[in-house]
């Protein structure tokens, strides 16, 4: 008898790489699924439980299904990705500083002089007074910290 | 309204990023991490080459250089997103 291919140790393996695909693309932008990612998990939890479903398959019944050797590596593979993902989600992206010395709402935001992109130097306060432009309904700044693109 | 960005990324690194990406709004350089620290926003060694550099965090400040809004992610992997500043722009009123 012609042996199958073992469809859900791979379609269970594609989903593992899609719950980790998602988080990064779709739930990380909505609170809900972001905090805690409940739905990656459960993503996670369906494609682990289809390779497991599988590599049962291909042992119990190995003159119909392939995948004994295949099945287990997928599996493992599949439970390490989980801890990886668990491991950023939950302790690596979380190590930040706790900047408890940040300016708050309320207080006054430091002053600073630093370069632009074409090496001109920019003052917070006198961007501040210079007022609203032409374009501008409402004179303020919004300040962007970010890690950098190195 | 002004959008600035700044990180500890030079000029040359921010002009190249402006050209390719075609972004009009200002970007500063910090490069020693002075502005940074003055913000208490130092996230040590996390840098290339275990180099110091910014965790991310939006301010909102009004006309009077108050903080309005203030944005400390819990992870990396989180920003404000544009809908979140705008509905903190649009408090600020006018």
């Amino acid at each position: 008898m012609k042996r199958r291919w073992n469809l859900s140790v791979w379609a269970g393996f594609l989903i593992v790489l899609s719950a980790l695909v998602t988080y990064v693309t779709v739930f990380i932008r909505f609170p809900a699924t972001r905090d805690f990612p409940w739905a990656s998990l459960l993503i996670f939890g369906a494609g682990l439980i289809l390779i497991a479903r599988g590599v049962g398959r291909a042992y119990r019944e190995p003159q119909l299904y392939r995948g004994k050797i295949a099945g287990p590596i997928l599996l493992a593979l599949g439970i390490a990705l989980l801890g990886f993902f668990c491991f950023n989600v939950f302790y690596f992206l979380r190590q930040l500083p706790p900047s408890t010395g940040a300016p708050q709402v309320g207080q006054k935001a430091p002053d600073f002089t630093l370069p632009d992109k074409d090496g001109n130097p920019v003052t917070l306060s006198k961007l501040l007074e210079a007022g609203v432009g032409a374009e501008d309904r409402v004179n303020g700044a919004v300040l962007v910290f970010y890690r950098g693109y190195w | 309204m002004r959008l600035i960005a700044i990180s500890v990324d030079p000029p040359e690194i921010n002009r190249e990023l402006c050209r390719k990406q075609g972004y009009t709004f200002t970007f500063l350089s910090d490069i020693n991490s002075e502005v940074i620290r003055r913000y208490d926003l130092l996230h040590e060694g996390a840098g290339p080459d275990s180099r110091d550099i910014s965790r991310p965090a939006e301010f909102l400040i009004d006309a009077t250089g108050t903080v309005r809004w203030v944005n400390l992610t819990k992870s990396i992997a989180v920003r404000a997103r544009p809908d979140e500043i705008l509905k903190a722009v649009d408090a600020l009123g006018g």
